[in-house]
């Protein structure tokens, strides 16, 4: 499998060196001079992901703690959970479609950017898109938080808040951590729902309102009509994206394996 | 410093961060009602009999319909199709081997060779579905030299593969010892123990892995958009181009004339994958582990 993104990439990194290719911005696509760098649409993709993150936060975490302490093991938590399990189940397309029909006029008319496409709205899908995985991952890893140091800090007369913030996060905050790590490489990874809200330019974003490209709609875009060193840049590109997850994901496992 | 006051504010704050935590994972479930009836709402006056049985309208007859106010000619009996003989062949090749895969990490979980493949495993399950695409498109699309179901289905089946492989693997991990070692003491060998007393025991396990992965790629466009293609007329060769319910939405979405179609593949698409879901719910729970 590695062989084959290597294989395919090197044509790319041949013709144009892998550190200039993943430091450049251009991506030109004249027959004559052809030109192509991974540099914008990196940084869309890890725009959109950290955002996306950010978004994800205020929302998952107390999900986390419904389902995880405040309501373990009753009716209401899963009912929740299964809310959350529909949303994770839900195809990336179908999430597109809701941006691009209900978000992205929203978005329109708040002012925020003219055409609804962008960055803001591609992360704020995607946020939606990772509360499942962050939420349902950390809710067992605040599950897991032995009893005896709750009721230890309980019988010292604290209030359920002082406990979660004082017991339960300390105890289970890397796990919490290694969740969002995980969801993070969920995010990198996402293709249909950004492809169709992130408005394909190929540009660096700078602001929020800006269109861009990020890792995965570039190749999803462009692929179809692609051959030559076109191809070859957007498999390179690929391998960059599978990296990239690679090493978050791996960073997420290993603060997991760490705890248990 | 006065204690009453305090402990009065402390439990305030208590309550005032319950009520916000609470808050929060109701508007949690906002998106999911708005997505669903946003849906369910585009969607159903589209849904009648020829949508299962006619294939996907050309851009012409749709807009000759919209014009006088007619709905679509035409369904999604190309994607259906599609769809069904990609996820039926990528379960061929994804269950079998999964299992296997499953039944190894279990029985010897501390091999180096176990501890290479569950770390592949976790490696593919973090890829992202288009680098999958990818892989499967210089795998078998360039060779070949033209898209096809084949590669769509292969596509698919990695992307089944970890999830079936780790659903097993928990399963099996979670049946009492005892069984294992009742089976040999009664004399059966290594072999029949495994496929005659763990395998049907896991069976509820095995079956609701199996199902949530298949409703887990049943969704999925970007692999199928680098190696099925899509096609406009019904297909069972497996080494032609192939639509598939989800790109038929991409078609349609690409395509101003044939919008009202979105929302009735994505209601069939959307109900499918909840319908599998539930199956599996229910199968967990029917065929739990005590």
């Amino acid at each position: 499998m590695f062989y084959s993104l290597i294989s395919g990439a090197i044509p790319a990194f041949e013709h144009f060196g892998v550190f200039r290719f993943i430091f450049s911005a251009e991506w030109d696509p004249h027959p004559e001079a052809e030109q192509y760098g991974a540099l914008s649409f990196i940084t869309g993709t890890v725009l959109t992901s950290f955002l996306a993150l950010v978004f994800c936060l205020p929302f998952s975490l107390p999900v986390a703690l419904f389902t995880g302490e405040y309501f373990k093991g009753k009716k209401v938590a899963s009912v929740i959970s299964a809310v959350i399990d529909l949303l994770a189940g839900i195809p990336s397309i179908v999430y597109g479609l809701w941006g691009f029909y209900t978000l992205r006029p929203l978005i329109m008319d708040l002012g925020l950017s003219s055409q609804g496409f962008g960055i803001l709205t591609a992360s704020l899908v995607l946020a939606i898109m990772i509360i499942p995985y962050a939420a349902s991952l950390s809710a067992e890893f605040i599950s897991m938080v032995p009893r005896e140091l709750k009721e230890g800090a309980y019988s010292l007369g604290a209030t359920r808040l002082e406990v979660i913030r004082n017991v339960i996060f300390p105890a289970s905050g890397s796990g919490i951590f290694a969740s969002y790590i995980l969801a993070l490489g969920r995010a990198l990874g996402e293709t249909m729902a950004v492809t169709m809200l992130i408005g394909n330019t190929n540009n660096i974003p700078y602001s929020l309102g800006d269109t861009g490209n990020t890792m995965a709609s570039v190749i999803a875009n462009q692929f179809g009509e692609a051959d030559g060193l076109k191809l070859s840049s957007l498999i390179a590109i690929g391998l960059l994206l599978f990296l990239i997850t690679a090493i978050i994901n791996f960073i997420g496992k290993l603060i997991m394996k760490k705890l248990s | 410093m006065k204690p009453m006051s305090s402990l009065t504010y402390r439990h305030f704050k208590d309550r005032l961060f319950f009520w916000t935590v609470c808050i929060f994972s109701a508007l949690t479930a906002i998106p999911l009602i708005l997505i669903i009836w946003e849906v369910v709402k585009k969607g159903y006056k589209q849904i009648n009999l020829n949508f299962f049985t006619e294939t996907a309208p050309s851009t012409l007859d749709a807009m000759l319909a919209r014009n006088s106010g007619e709905l679509i000619p035409g369904g999604i009996a190309n994607g259906i199709t599609g769809t069904l003989l990609m996820v039926v062949i990528a379960s061929l090749l994804a269950i079998p081997t999964g299992i296997l895969g499953g039944i190894y990490l279990s029985e010897k979980p501390k091999t180096w060779f176990s501890i290479l493949i569950r770390f592949l495993t976790d490696l593919v399950q973090g890829s992202p579905s288009i680098v999958i695409g990818i892989i499967a498109y210089s795998w078998i699309v360039k060779p070949l030299g033209s898209y096809s179901a084949l590669a769509g289905s292969i596509a698919l089946s990695i992307m089944m593969l970890p999830l079936i492989i780790r659903s097993t693997e928990e399963t099996l991990k979670m049946l009492p010892g005892s069984l294992k070692e009742a089976g040999l003491a009664l004399g059966a060998s290594y072999t029949r123990v495994i496929l005659k007393v763990l395998l049907p025991s896991a069976f509820g396990g095995l079956f609701t892995g199996i199902l949530l992965a298949i409703s887990r790629v049943m969704g999925e466009t970007a692999p199928l958009m680098l190696t099925a293609l899509g096609s406009s007329a019904i297909n069972w060769d497996i080494l032609k181009p192939t639509s598939a319910v989800p790109l038929l939405i991409w078609e349609f979405y690409n395509d101003p004339n044939l919008i009202d179609m979105i929302w009735s593949s994505s209601l069939f698409l959307l109900l499918s994958i909840l319908l599998l879901n539930i199956i599996a719910k229910q199968v967990a729970r029917k065929w739990k582990i005590q």
